[in-house]
């Protein structure tokens, strides 16, 4: 769909594809070997970005736009190839990632980029801002979704745990959280971490973060009065 | 002056869609009728200070103008990150109001004290900051809050002064005008520093907007080149303002407020006060002293002894 828009974009000659991500990957780390930091995210945006999410990129603040927010700022490389790929900023911003003056540092900054809805690093902050922006479309009567993306580490933030309770307390069904589990927080989740939701009164559904397919179908189903939270797993980090 | 909040504010939530409360539990009994009519606007998150902020912050990412409110160090101190990255970092506003104050809670101790809240604020910036003395004033800062986006801390307190005196545009109030000392009384101190300054040659100037420091309104009154601050805070909080409002002017400065302490009494707030000397008594023994009738025999005591 919204690669569709882009025939016409100037920033991108031609339709997008997965597989022009490792090169734009590449024009901000400067060879093709990426962090895992930097990965571990990629499959999820991309599915997101081409398959799920209702934005634009030539009317980023559109009123009925779903809301994207990345709270686990940390590795922001995928999120930006994906956003250059869809054509919100011209792909050569990419060549000056982390430099000074760019719009693209190491934690990205809704303030500096199109498309952006937040600025992350700190973590723990983008669910409590995510229940709180669904609780006001829905008071707006906007039918816009919502989805947070955080990591399993991230979740170590009580924050996170406050916003759990608050979200399905007020059935906030507008709302996805998607957790990009590569087991990186320290003490780890006995039990698993969909659990932690589902004990609230969350939907959730746990699937391999690489899987496009699945990860659509998981983004996209929608459980009345209730939110939901997506488990991806990918490649534990060494 | 809570009173006074609670009723304004369920009124603007009943005519204005665009007005929100979050709430930590704290006053919500205050708000039930409220909750029930508004039921997408009126969100109580229970006891969760950072989803509190968190919460009012995103809802201002939608469009709609939040309040939130809590004793004063779970408003300000416990989610502080929040009010720096969810309303500062993502240029959000909120309508802050705060009970407790620095001591009204003295008889539950420390815990509920806030007196370094402004001072924190002033470490971020494009925050307004009201320190009301008056229910009406409550009334008119909550009501004036509902039409901006900006950030906005209203600081309420059990102290109050007999009648409202603060200025519509946030300027200082000239309340007594003479040849010596300026004094600057902040909200409820004000009624206290005209007791302490009868019979003194002062000017008294009111202030009950903090931030932005309306130092224009200092330089215009200013008589002899002497400034007392009387803060219901932490003492200096508003130094640094009167500091810049008088950068190319010679000056001395006597700031009063509370000192940086741990409360280890309970007691009745009037006590803290006199502990601090924030009454009557200790106010104006410390602004005569302050400003000496005798300059030249206070000098040449100083020198000779």
């Amino acid at each position: 769909m919204v690669g569709m828009v882009l025939t016409t974009a100037p920033t991108t000659p031609h339709t997008p594809t997965y597989n022009d991500l490792p090169v734009l990957l590449s024009r901000m780390t400067g060879d093709e070997k990426h962090e895992p930091s930097a990965t571990s995210t990629l499959d999820v945006l991309w599915v997101l970005y081409q398959r799920v999410l209702n934005v634009d990129p030539r009317n980023p603040e559109a009123a009925d736009r779903d809301r994207f927010l990345l709270s686990k700022g940390h590795g922001p490389m995928a999120y930006y190839a994906v956003l250059a790929a869809h054509g919100f900023f011209p792909v050569e911003w990419l060549d000056e990632f982390g430099q000074p003056g760019s719009p693209l540092g190491h934690h990205p900054d809704g303030a500096l980029i199109p498309g952006v809805e937040i600025a992350s690093g700190s973590l723990g902050h983008g669910l409590p801002l995510g229940v709180g922006l669904a609780l006001g479309l829905r008071a707006n009567g906007n039918d816009a979704r919502t989805i947070v993306l955080v990591g399993d580490a991230e979740l170590d933030e009580g924050s996170n745990h406050e916003a759990i309770v608050v979200g399905a307390a007020y059935g906030l069904d507008a709302l996805t959280v998607v957790v990009i589990d590569n087991d990186s927080s320290s003490l780890g989740w006995p039990g698993g971490i969909a659990r932690r939701f589902a004990t609230e009164g969350w939907a959730t559904v746990d699937v391999n973060g690489r899987d496009h397919d699945a990860l659509t179908r998981a983004l996209t189903t929608h459980h009345s009065g209730r939110p939901t939270a997506v488990v991806a797993a990918v490649e534990p980090r060494k | 002056m809570r009173d006074r909040f609670a009723t304004v504010t369920s009124e603007l939530l009943d005519n204005d869609p665009r007005v929100s409360l979050v709430l930590a539990d704290i006053s919500a009994d205050r708000f039930a009728e409220s909750q029930h009519q508004h039921p997408d606007r009126v969100i109580n998150v229970g006891i969760r200070e950072q989803a509190l902020i968190g919460t009012a912050a995103g809802m201002a990412h939608s469009g709609l103008r939040p309040y939130a409110h809590s004793y004063a160090p779970f408003l300000v101190e416990r989610p502080f990150e929040q009010l720096k990255l969810d309303l500062g970092h993502q240029d959000l506003g909120a309508v802050l109001v705060s009970i407790g104050a620095s001591y009204d809670a003295s008889d539950v101790g420390y815990t509920h004290h806030a007196p370094g809240d402004i001072a924190l604020l002033d470490t971020l910036p494009e925050w307004t900051v009201h320190v009301p003395g008056h229910p009406d004033e409550v009334e008119a800062f909550l009501r004036a809050a509902s039409q901006t986006d900006e950030r906005v801390y209203v600081r309420l307190s059990e102290n109050a002064n007999a009648t409202a005196h603060h200025r519509p545009d946030g300027g200082f109030q000239v309340l007594r005008q003479g040849t010596g000392p300026t004094v600057v009384a902040v909200g409820p101190m004000l009624d206290r520093v005209l007791a302490a300054t009868a019979g003194l040659d002062v000017t008294v100037l009111y202030a009950s907007t903090v931030r932005p420091f309306d130092g224009e309104t200092l330089r215009f009154v200013l008589a002899e080149p002497a400034v007392v601050l009387v803060e219901p805070y932490l003492r200096g909080t508003s130094a640094p303002e009167v500091a810049r409002a008088l950068t190319d002017i010679p000056h001395r400065q006597l700031a009063l407020g509370v000192p940086p302490h741990t409360a280890r009494f309970y007691g009745r707030p009037r006590d803290h006060d006199a502990a601090y000397g924030l009454d009557v008594a200790g106010i104006r023994a410390r602004i005569t002293a302050f400003s000496p009738t005798d300059d030249h025999e206070r000098y040449a005591t100083h020198v000779t002894g």
